[in-house]
């Protein structure tokens, strides 16, 4: 259960070795997009030395490798013989590229007597967004998360901040995921320096169903860590429906608040309740 | 003459050059060569002892990186010389 996920630019020393400080709820080291194709050794060493050799680390590590279709693929995925990497976040998910990583990976850890190595799934092509439900049901997915930019690109749309033209997306992956159980994390906002716009995005990111949301900038984090944790005012709520829950023992309908009260929003508040526990929120 | 390089000259890290040479010599520029000069230059040492690596000139230009950065770095720029 995360809130919040913190892309580092793997080459950047910097960023990584004030990973375990920032108030992400995981960081997600990246080979991928932020590394220049002629640094691709250079952070894939670093993140490497920074995982066996530091003392200090993330809560949870995300590594976002490159495409199972790019010569660097294996090599990325050979960090995961370091023990230190919870989650490998798959870029242009697919069911193909899935095959191809499960393979990949069960070889590493039955050769090497590895824990398994869970999967994000990045969606972020028009063909990821069509097969979400397999993406979604895959043994190794734990989460889904939206990738806008790039699937705004194929489709040659401009983002705003609204995200009229990734609702859609934003919906598909939120079905499939909460339908299999998992993880649906939101796209990252690209305004660093608008904390306004960020908020907003949040907002419309959790009414739709989201449960998480990717930072590009450690700024972006306490926004998104409020926003998608529980309010007072849903603790309030949910201890308030839990405790007439207790009061009307044996009904399976009772009134709160001149509202009904049934096994849903029983559910509801229970699961509100668990997050702030989680993240000790009173 | 074979010459790999790694790393930049931003904060927190470090400029790492190695070149083919007739002996093994290690010259360290650091930001904080006051108090970590002898750690940077143990952390080259054990670096290329474990990869076997001798007769070449490193030259570090620190700006203040980790130990594991200068290793990393210097790691790259080997592989890249061979």
């Amino acid at each position: 259960m995360f809130r919040s996920l913190l892309f580092i630019p793997g080459n950047n020393p910097s960023m990584i070795q004030n990973a375990d400080i920032f108030p992400a709820d995981a960081i997600i080291f990246d080979l991928e997009d932020s590394v220049d194709v002629l640094e691709k050794d250079n952070a894939r060493q670093l993140v490497k030395n920074y995982l066996v050799e530091s003392k200090t680390q993330p809560s949870f590590v995300v590594l976002r490798i490159n495409p199972v279709d790019t010569s660097f693929f294996e090599m990325d995925l050979e960090l995961i013989l370091s023990k230190k990497v919870d989650y490998i976040l798959l870029p242009k998910a697919g069911v193909d590229s899935l095959h191809i990583l499960e393979e990949k990976l069960n070889e590493f850890e039955t050769k090497y007597e590895l824990p398994t190595v869970k999967v994000l799934a990045l969606a972020e092509t028009t063909k990821s967004i069509i097969e979400i439900y397999k993406i979604a049901k895959h043994c190794r997915v734990d989460g889904i998360l939206l990738g806008a930019e790039d699937l705004a690109s194929e489709i040659e749309i401009d983002r705003s901040n609204q995200g009229n033209e990734i609702a859609f997306a934003r919906s598909r992956v939120v079905f499939a995921s909460t339908a299999c159980h998992i993880l649906p994390i939101d796209t990252p906002n690209t305004n660093i320096d608008n904390e306004a716009l960020l908020r907003e995005d949040c907002l419309i990111a959790k009414s739709m169903g989201m449960k998480a949301k990717t930072a590009i900038h450690p700024s972006q984090l306490e926004v998104i860590n409020e926003i998608f944790s529980p309010s007072q005012k849903e603790i309030e709520w949910a201890n308030g429906v839990l405790a007439a829950k207790e009061e009307n023992t044996g009904k399976g309908a009772f009134s709160y608040r001149g509202k009904m009260i049934d096994k849903p929003l029983i559910l509801k508040a229970e699961r509100i309740l668990e997050k702030a526990k989680k993240f000790n929120i009173k | 003459m074979k010459v790999g390089t790694a790393g930049s000259k931003d904060s927190n890290d470090c400029f790492v050059t190695v070149k083919e040479s007739d002996k093994t010599d290690i010259i360290i520029d650091s930001i904080v060569a006051a108090f970590f000069y002898d750690q940077i230059k143990a952390t080259v040492e054990e670096t290329l002892k474990e990869m076997n690596v001798n007769n070449v000139i490193v030259v570090v230009e620190d700006k203040g990186a980790l130990d594991y950065t200068i290793k990393s770095r210097l790691i790259s720029a080997i592989k890249r010389m061979k």
